[in-house]
């Protein structure tokens, strides 16, 4: 069954850019990268399948019920998601901003349960985040608050995860961090992810089906090795790589050629 | 679980201290009458316990028709105050939003201004003076005009929201003292217009109170409501979207409760600075962010700030009465300042 369909989805902000004739349908439990240049329009889609934006055409279809006949609430017991960062102005304790995932459940004369705190504490547990929990948020390194966002959007407990380049700002052993993280949930949970990242040999290790865009449409669409081709990478981001198989793993991985090289070559 | 736990002794202190204060405001003044005293006499009123009565009948009339109405009014316009500025910070996500910001002080302002030039000052409504009434249409109009102004394609946006209310304060303030310039009888008119800027609470009797008080708590118990949802606004607005919170709905609502809320204070008191600002940031450094506890610690502390200020103001000078928005200035300036240099940490985010 699939999770979420865009049928024939466009989009257009006022400043002119758009996302143009959309077909994606994304299954239970697959694990999806959304790959492609700046303004290629990753993060619109991502937005449109939050239902934070509205499509102008289009159909957006959520567990076969569509996005429009929703509201925010419901939206929100379903999708969570993981943006690059995020500011808090306030001294929120981690926990705190765990609970924050609870809201849509919450009713608002009963306030919280006790279930809602025992979901709260297993995504803290599923992060390896507990033992932090006492602490403010605003004062944890960057690869830490990306953990307790991740806990937060666990505990909105979604069918859909959608990550908007959430290692964008970690180096490299948070990235390996949270996206396994990510990936066990995925197996273990059957939690629909759909993540939009900037590293193609990452998105390639760990994700089943790469979705590329270019200037607002779907380019390619398919396993890593489909995708991540030499040609396909020139085509889309105008950049000379070599592709080669990961030494452990049976997927694709990129070596960018420098320009020198290119231009010798040619 | 330990944070509730937490809430529940907080809540409990300082409902102790709102009464504490409560006890000790009324029993000082002109006439002493015990604490002790009072409690009896309550008590008798109550007819919940029979004592025989210690004190002169004046003295009683004096507590109960003069003294305790006032209090009860401070109380209430410090509540209001400091959840209104509570709710304002936590949905501006800004430490430093007061009541004020979005339009309701020059707007009370400017209708007092219209009641004073233009209407006859002896008309009034169940206990209210025509100036407190205009003033509290003034604050809420304003806000509805700040808010209009900000509305581009169904969307408010926060910081085009200050920005308008920034404006609209202003002019309105200019087109108040331009009027009370070119009106004639400048001296008589002013000198009440600036009676009102900076805050008094006198000559409050029970029936503003009976009207007051039940609106005041039902703003107090809405705004209550919306604790988990102001905590999801912690996130920004987009944030706040991604767990579920409606958020052009959800800030219409916050805004109009805070400005509502706001004008009844105006109403009671006119325009008292500080205790919308600094009892919100004080509580939030002392406890911690979460709405939850914040909104209701702030309704008490407010409340126990305005009585206790109230009290100094009445007595320091006696028999003359400091004006109470220059005492909470006096107070709150100091103490805001020591806290900003106590929890400089705190600011770094």
């Amino acid at each position: 069954m699939s999770n979420l369909l865009m049928k024939d989805v466009s989009f257009s902000y006022s400043d002119g850019f758009a996302l143009h004739h959309i077909n994606l349908e994304v299954g239970a439990a697959e694990m999806v990268a959304l790959l492609g240049p700046n303004g290629s329009g990753k993060t619109t889609l991502l937005k449109l399948a939050a239902g934070v934006l509205t499509p102008r055409w289009g159909e957006m279809l959520l567990g076969g019920i569509s996005l429009r006949e929703l509201s925010r609430k419901e939206i929100a017991q379903r999708i969570a998601v993981v943006p690059q960062y995020f500011n808090i102005p306030f001294a929120f304790s981690v926990e705190e901003v765990v609970v924050l995932g609870r809201t849509p459940f919450i009713r608002t004369l009963s306030g919280e349960t006790e279930r809602d705190y025992l979901v709260a504490k297993l995504a803290l547990e599923l992060t390896g985040m507990e033992s932090f929990k006492a602490r403010p948020f605003n004062e944890l390194s960057g690869g830490e608050r990306q953990k307790v966002i991740l806990a937060m959007a666990l505990a909105q407990e979604p069918r859909l995860l959608l990550l908007d380049e959430p290692t964008a700002h970690l180096d490299i052993n948070h990235q390996v961090e949270i996206l396994g993280l990510v990936k066990a949930l995925n197996r273990q949970n059957k939690v629909t992810v759909i993540g939009a990242t900037h590293d193609l040999n990452l998105a390639a290790l760990y994700f089943d089906r790469i979705v590329l865009l270019k200037e607002g449409q779907i380019f390619a669409d398919g396993t890593p090795s489909q995708v991540i081709t030499s040609d396909i990478i020139q085509q889309v981001f105008s950049a000379s790589v070599e592709v080669s198989q990961h030494p452990s793993a049976a997927v694709p991985q990129i070596v960018v050629l420098p320009e020198e090289r290119r231009n010798y070559e040619s | 679980m330990k944070s509730r736990r937490k809430t529940v002794f907080v809540l409990v202190l300082l409902v102790g201290i709102l009464f504490g204060a409560m006890l000790l405001s009324t029993a000082i003044g002109a006439v002493h009458v015990s604490p002790l005293s009072i409690l009896k006499m309550g008590l008798n009123k109550l007819h919940i316990a029979h004592f025989d009565p210690s004190w002169r009948e004046a003295d009683e009339a004096i507590i109960f028709q003069l003294r305790l109405p006032c209090v009860v009014g401070a109380a209430l316009v410090g509540a209001a105050l400091a959840v209104a500025g509570s709710l304002f910070q936590g949905l501006l996500r800004n430490p430093l939003a007061d009541p004020y910001l979005i339009g309701t002080s020059s707007g009370a302002l400017f209708g007092v201004t219209i009641a004073m030039i233009f209407l006859p000052a002896t008309l009034s409504f169940s206990g209210f003076g025509i100036a407190s009434i205009v003033a509290f249409l003034g604050a809420l109009g304003a806000v509805f005009l700040v808010y209009t102004l900000a509305r581009i394609g169904g969307r408010t946006h926060v910081v085009t929201l200050i920005l308008a209310g920034v404006a609209v304060n202003f002019l309105l303030t200019a087109i108040s003292w331009f009027l009370l310039d070119v009106v004639g009888e400048l001296h008589q008119k002013a000198s009440a217009v600036y009676g009102f800027l900076w805050g008094q609470i006198m000559g409050i009797d029970w029936n503003q109170i009976v009207v007051l008080a039940p609106i005041i708590f039902l703003g107090l118990i809405l705004a209550r409501l919306f604790a988990s949802h102001l905590n999801a606004f912690s996130l920004g607005e987009e944030g706040a979207a991604y767990v579920g919170v409606n958020v052009e709905r959800d800030k219409m609502l916050i805004l109009a409760l805070g400005a509502f809320l706001t004008a009844c204070a105006v109403c009671i008191a006119g325009l008292i600075g500080f205790v919308g600002l600094i009892i919100p940031h004080a509580l939030r450094l002392i406890f911690g962010p979460d709405n939850r506890l914040l909104l209701s610690a702030s309704a008490l502390a407010g409340a126990s700030f305005l009585v206790l200020a109230h009290l100094v103001a009445r007595t320091i000078l006696a028999p003359e009465m400091l004006r109470l928005g220059i005492l909470t200035a006096l107070i709150g300036g100091p103490v805001f300042l020591y806290l900003l240099i106590r929890y400089r940490r705190e600011y770094a985010f």
